[in-house]
């Protein structure tokens, strides 16, 4: 297939799970910026510490959706703790790999992930230390945060 | 349904030239080089397929200079038409922003070399005008190089016009037509072309053999060395069963330019029509001057990497300038070049189609297109906040 995208790829980003809105979410986060040609928008419903229910909406590449398609059905019924430990590289091996170009996308997941749980603990009042580097305030363009090649 | 609609990018080998390559590969195989009979019937298919394409483009058999690609006969017009010039003290290039990278690169490792280019503007149709060029030639100006017609937007440029001011203040004229030859009439002499670069493979003819057409006269020095063929200016031995079949494809398409021309541009302009349909959808490049066979598109709030696997997974092979197509984090040079935003660049699509596709395949492609745009504007947050306070066009 194009790209040399995985058949995992391929069946997240022809159907994607998750996609869409939640009007009453707990959390939300974005990152990326329509410049670069990646935005990824997270919504997060949690109840007693787990993550009920989660959607996404993203503009941007296959992998982009399919890694916002499989980074939330890895984090969706888990307890919040185990979501802020989600990395993108088990997105990526989730995946079955993803072309090296691709890599950022998966780190785009990632942050994405981390932005709407930030926005959870501030909207709860709690104090947290949520990981954000200085670019991704600004619109990260899906850098690489020290992840190796899949 | 399968449909073929990236003609731009190459095309399928027509049956002519199939069976003149089928003839050639088994029975031509001499070296035009030797001189034996074996040897003689090559050097006279080769002689034969060099009178086809000069007489196509208006040029004498011995202007062709047969390479191994477009890209091959950019590279040596550009870099061998700049030092011919810089012998004369001439440092001086003109060209766009929105040529092949085989032109772009060209160009930039000529500067590194230090020379000086200008781009000139081109628009947000993607055109060239005359006064700007003529603004831009100054008396150190050894070469002008304009691609004939665009690979991603279509739009044609003012070749016969840009020819002759050229040599009105006697510069050398470089003209990149790999998208132009055999869709568009091309006359080397009344459009007043000193060197032109040509590719098979958008034609129907074959990979891996292109040519250069270097006016007589014209003091080029050869890009390959190591022997004497093409007159001593680009050694390696022919290849010629392409040769031939770059020939056979070529009158081809220019014996049927017309009627070509006429069926492609209508079904080219019924996809138009539909797609313009599409709610914040804008055609790129010149609306009337365009080949005949490019529809390209930009659809705001989509990407277009994404759109492309969806059309692939529908059966329609199509193409796209964004940046995940590019492997860059920037879309397009061309789609920047005509003042589109990056937002907008990302989301783009170009169709191009040929003689070979039918009005059945435009209606599929009517077909699938505006579902695949909206299935992923329903899935991007970039649609969503453009429709916060907007009238979005797919709620019921």
């Amino acid at each position: 297939m194009a790209m040399d995208y995985s058949e995992k790829v391929m069946e997240h980003f022809a159907h994607p799970h998750n996609v869409g809105v939640i009007e009453d979410a707990d959390g939300v986060g974005e990152v990326g910026n329509a410049k670069c040609g990646d935005i990824m928008k997270m919504y997060l419903k949690i109840k007693d510490g787990i993550i009920e229910d989660v959607k996404f909406q993203t503009f941007g590449c296959a992998s982009a959706i399919a890694t916002s398609s499989m980074a939330t059905d890895l984090i969706k019924g888990k307890p919040v703790e185990d979501a802020l430990k989600l990395t993108n590289q088990a997105v990526v091996e989730a995946l079955d790999g993803l072309p090296a170009v691709k890599v950022h996308c998966s780190v785009l997941a990632e942050q994405a992930i981390k932005a709407a749980l930030a926005d959870y603990y501030k909207r709860q009042g709690i104090e947290n230390d949520i990981s954000k580097c200085a670019d991704c305030e600004n619109g990260c363009c899906g850098h690489d945060h020290g992840a190796e090649e899949a | 349904m399968f449909v073929y609609a990236d003609n731009a990018a190459t095309t399928a080998l027509s049956e002519t030239a199939l069976a003149a390559m089928t003839a050639a590969l088994r029975d031509t195989y001499g070296n035009p080089s030797s001189l034996h009979r074996k040897g003689q019937e090559a050097s006279d298919a080769l002689r034969h397929a060099r009178e086809t394409m000069a007489h196509y483009l208006g040029a004498q058999p011995s202007e062709i200079y047969f390479t191994g690609c477009g890209t091959e006969a950019d590279n040596w017009a550009i870099r061998y038409g700049a030092k011919a010039g810089a012998a004369k003290g001439k440092r001086h290039l003109i060209s766009t922003p929105i040529e092949h990278h085989a032109v772009l690169h060209t160009l930039q490792a000529l500067e590194k070399e230090g020379f000086e280019v200008t781009y000139l503007p081109v628009y947000d149709n993607g055109v060239v005008r005359l006064e700007d060029l003529e603004k831009a030639i100054r008396p150190d100006t050894a070469l002008v190089t304009v691609m004939y017609a665009n690979n991603e937007i279509g739009s044609i440029q003012p070749i016969p016009e840009i020819g002759a001011l050229c040599h009105e203040k006697g510069v050398l004229f470089h003209t990149d037509a790999v998208q132009a030859a055999g869709h568009l009439p091309i006359d080397v002499q009344a459009q007043h072309i000193d060197m032109l670069s040509l590719s098979g493979h958008k034609f129907h003819g074959p990979k891996g053999v292109g040519l250069l057409y270097c006016r007589k006269g014209i003091p080029i020095k050869p890009f390959i060395e190591g022997g004497a063929q093409e007159r001593g200016k680009r050694a390696g031995t022919e290849a010629l069963p392409s040769i031939i079949g770059m020939a056979a494809a070529f009158r081809e398409s220019c014996e049927h330019m017309e009627e070509n021309r006429r069926k492609v541009s209508a079904l080219r302009d019924k996809l138009i029509a539909g797609l313009s349909r599409i709610p914040y959808s804008r055609l790129t490049g010149d609306p009337v001057n365009r080949l005949p066979g490019m529809v390209s598109f930009c659809f705001e709030g989509i990407e277009g990497e994404s759109l492309l696997l969806r059309l692939d997974m529908a059966g329609i092979c199509a193409s796209s300038g964004s940046a995940c197509t590019s492997g860059s984090l920037d879309p397009s040079h061309v789609l920047l070049a005509i003042g589109l935003p990056h937002e907008i660049a990302h989301g783009s699509l170009r169709l191009s189609l040929c003689e070979y596709n039918t009005e059945e395949q435009v209606d599929y492609i009517l077909e699938q297109v505006p579902q695949v745009v909206r299935t992923l504007r329903e899935m991007s947050p970039v649609w969503a906040h453009m429709m916060e306070n907007r009238e979005n066009p797919y709620k019921d």
